[in-house]
């Protein structure tokens, strides 16, 4: 199946309450594939194409703020539109999962595949000091199996999921395992596990307020520090990332989804060469991998750091790594993939000299 | 084994069709596959093509830009790709409608008069599958037997009745085939 395709019928898979989506390319399929499957004739999933990418972000926040488990997905421009819904539900503490298939910016771009919403993702997007969870899948597989794992995690955390990926997965078929279909929530399940939840008060406790509001600034320094802490939380306990070929490399790529497959086909020029070429795939991009990279900078002469951007993810790389080594970036932008055979001559020219 | 290859043509003459054929049957003997189209403003300017990588082993990148094999059936497509096949790799083309023959010299190129003959037996609609199956005499990476799985898997339950069709097309294909050069 197509990536995204898989991306929708994992959320059915996955007990997913609610899909709220605006069509952009390249991830049009999502709700094409949602709208087909029919969802609410059999898990009772709701699947709604809103007016906008602010209308359906604005629906997200509120049937998440019910406990239900409420799914988008865009496009960078669209995804730009919905930052300021996503600072307000990072903000109001509310779990939910958000997929955005990138494509060339700045502005309406292109609508082939790029990864140059990294610093969006990362760094910020919306205001205030706020984190999403970002995941990175590398195939079909990953764009599947991340869903199920996107919920485990905004719920501990209550926090919003974000999956980035690009055009390039979101297009492309490959084989992909599916998973037994997880029942959506029981009313009582939902109490459960979203105690906050707005869904009706009882007489045992106060009123649940979702809100991002409070005048008062020692409460907000206080709410600040509790994000903060959960951030902290997310770096120690839930960093991915997946290593190949690195216990006797010298020199590594580090590359996060579409350019980290391009980087395993380099991998393999390489050694065919006899360069010994490792490579370090971010699986998380918030919470990212600096220990890893930095216990790698200690073993290594150099690394290259691959982005289908301008170079953003380079900036976490060179801060883990401490200025320890030589390390560069090779990317290629606004809807051009680099080939393994140019981004293996960057390592040779950059790197490796 | 890893086979890596490229299709491409005008929209119309089932390209990604025939890759996806190919990938599903990839799929039913439980290999890797990955198939990647072009998508976007150069698919709606009329030409098509689609990478499918079959392997045994895990595929690295979905993107490649050289090939072990490229299927071209119009000549903007043999400009674009004679050039992306490996050295030794496998070049396969359609005459119909070719003005300017392959020139390369490290590479096998064969050709296959499928536009010609599918037209003339009235089959056109699985025209792509005489061309697979010129491809699948010259590089058997999957059993017919997937292939009859495949086409189950990727044609709709209503066009079922067509797969024997499409059989003997794959089957006239492999008979289809003539070699140009060989190394």
């Amino acid at each position: 199946m197509k990536g995204n395709e898989a991306i929708a019928r994992a959320m059915i898979a996955s007990g997913t309450d609610g899909y709220f989506g605006y069509p952009i390319t390249p991830q049009s399929e999502v709700m094409e594939t949602l709208m087909a499957e029919k969802p609410w004739e059999t898990t009772g999933m709701v699947v709604l194409q809103a007016e906008s990418e602010l209308a359906s972000i604005n629906m997200v926040y509120g049937g998440a703020a019910t406990g239900k488990k409420v799914a988008t997905s865009s496009s960078s421009p669209g995804i730009s539109l919905m930052c300021e819904g996503l600072t307000y539900i990072a903000g109001a503490e509310i779990p939910c999962v958000v997929m955005n298939a990138m494509r060339g910016g700045p502005g309406l771009g292109t609508i082939q595949p790029a990864q140059s919403d990294y610093f969006q993702s990362t760094k910020g997007g919306g205001h205030g000091d706020y984190q999403l969870y970002v995941m990175a899948p590398a195939s079909v597989q990953e764009m599947y199996d991340f869903v199920f794992d996107a919920w485990d995690i905004a719920f501990k955390y209550r926090n919003p999921v974000l999956i980035l990926t690009d055009g390039a997965i979101g297009q492309c078929m490959e084989k992909c395992y599916t998973r037994d279909y997880i029942p959506r929530w029981t009313e009582e399940e939902r109490r459960q596990h979203a105690p906050w939840g707005c869904w009706g008060k009882p007489a045992t406790r106060d009123h649940n307020i979702i809100t991002s509001l409070e005048l008062e600034s020692s409460r907000q320094e206080v709410f600040n520090q509790k994000l903060q802490k959960k951030y902290a939380q997310m770096k120690e306990e839930d960093v991915r990332y997946e290593m190949l070929n690195c216990e006797d490399a010298d020199y590594v790529f580090v590359a996060y989804g579409t350019s980290s497959r391009i980087c395993m086909k380099s991998m393999e020029l390489a050694r065919a060469k006899g360069l010994k070429v490792g490579l370090l795939r971010p699986i998380t991009l918030f919470p990212f991998p600096t220990k890893q990279v930095a216990e790698l900078a200690k073993k290594v002469k150099g690394m290259l750091c691959v982005e289908m951007s301008a170079g953003q993810m380079i900036e976490d790389v060179k801060l883990a790594a401490n200025c320890q080594i030589p390390i560069e970036h090779y990317g290629r932008f606004g809807g051009i993939i680099p080939t393994p055979e140019e981004v293996l001559e960057a390592l040779e020219e950059k790197i490796i000299k | 084994m890893t086979e890596e290859i490229i299709i491409a043509g005008f929209g119309g003459q089932g390209v990604l069709s025939m890759g996806k054929i190919l990938a599903y049957s990839g799929v039913m003997e439980d290999k890797e596959v990955c198939w990647m189209p072009s998508y976007g403003p150069e698919q709606r300017g009329g030409t098509a093509n689609v990478t499918v990588i079959v392997s045994d082993e895990r595929i690295c990148s979905p993107i490649i830009s050289k090939y072990d094999t490229a299927i071209v059936l119009n000549q903007q497509s043999l400009d674009k790709f004679e050039k992306s096949v490996k050295p030794g790799g496998l070049l396969i083309y359609d005459p119909n409608g070719i003005t300017k023959e392959p020139t390369r010299k490290d590479i096998n190129i064969y050709k296959i008069a499928a536009t010609e003959k599918a037209q003339e037996m009235g089959i056109s609609k699985v025209f792509n599958m005489v061309v697979l199956g010129g491809f699948l005499k010259l590089k058997p990476i999957v059993g017919s037997e997937f292939i009859h799985k495949g086409l189950e898997k990727s044609l709709p339950e209503r066009h079922h009745n067509l797969i024997p069709q499409n059989e003997e097309a794959i089957e006239l294909g492999k008979g289809l085939i003539e070699a140009v050069q060989v190394l």
